[in-house]
């Protein structure tokens, strides 16, 4: 899905009303936004969504698809497997607690692309804001580095002529343990 | 009797994303599942987690035919 050009005349928000802003944000007001999609990721969403006036920082990670893995070298795609419905409310889980262990951030936005996704394309996209930096980056680390092991999501990796499952699993922990 | 939801390498090893299994309990159902799809399905269970209506759960809880059964192989997201 492309993002519509931004035009000299835009103010920041009219350049978000793009579709997929309008199609999968959500329909309330809220401070968390979770979307598990087969559909292309789109950053610059997230990042315009989570910007408030009260905050000085918007902090987002981005995690793509790469060439290769601890078992392979020759990656094309990779394909992703889960339960919407189990994998939002694992996502809504994290969030929660990243809240808790960071009570100044503001907005939070997850979302994780599901099906075949193609070689540079993004996986997993976060964005954070709060008032100050450190809080907006320590929120953000602990939301992607606890959905990789509290979200049941699996992949497999494409190669040419092959697929296999990850050799990079682990067992299902809780968001509150990490 | 509930409903199983099987994500993975457990839906790739017994050819079936959902089934409906008999047993009074969650262990009674995963019994019967590995009944039905073999010791395969007995290896991965065992490195597995089995959520009940979205939660991990004890295995003697009981099961109703409105209940869902997850098995969650090891994860590998992001």
């Amino acid at each position: 899905m492309s993002v519509k050009a931004k035009t000299t005349e835009s103010s920041p928000r009219e350049y978000v009303e793009h579709d997929y802003m309008m199609r999968r944000m959500p329909s309330t007001p809220t401070s968390n936004w979770v979307l598990v999609t087969p559909d292309p990721l789109s950053l610059d969403a997230l990042t315009t969504w989570a910007t408030h006036p009260n905050c000085g920082a918007v902090v987002t990670f981005s995690g793509v698809v790469r060439d290769n893995s601890s078992a392979r070298e020759n990656v094309l795609a990779l394909e992703y497997e889960t339960s919407i419905e189990l994998a939002e409310k694992r996502i809504h889980e994290v969030i929660d607690e990243a809240r808790v262990r960071w009570p100044s951030v503001e907005a939070v936005a997850i979302h994780h692309r599901i099906g075949r996704v193609e070689l540079s394309d993004a996986t997993v996209i976060v964005a954070v804001s709060s008032p100050h930096r450190d809080t907006a980056f320590d929120a953000a680390k602990y939301c992607i580095d606890t959905l990789k092991v509290s979200v049941p999501m699996w992949k497999r990796e494409i190669w040419e002529g092959g697929s296999a499952w990850s050799d990079d699993s682990s067992p299902i922990l809780n968001a509150r343990d990490q | 009797m509930a409903r199983l939801l099987l994500l993975g390498p457990a839906r790739e090893i017994a050819g079936v994303r959902n089934d409906v299994v008999e047993g009074s309990t969650l262990d009674a159902v995963l019994s019967e599942a590995v009944i039905r799809y073999g010791t395969k399905f007995q290896e991965i269970l065992d490195v597995s987690q089995v959520w009940l209506n979205g939660e991990p759960a004890d295995r003697d809880a009981l099961v109703a035919s409105y209940d869902e059964v997850a098995v969650l192989p090891p994860i590998s997201g992001g």
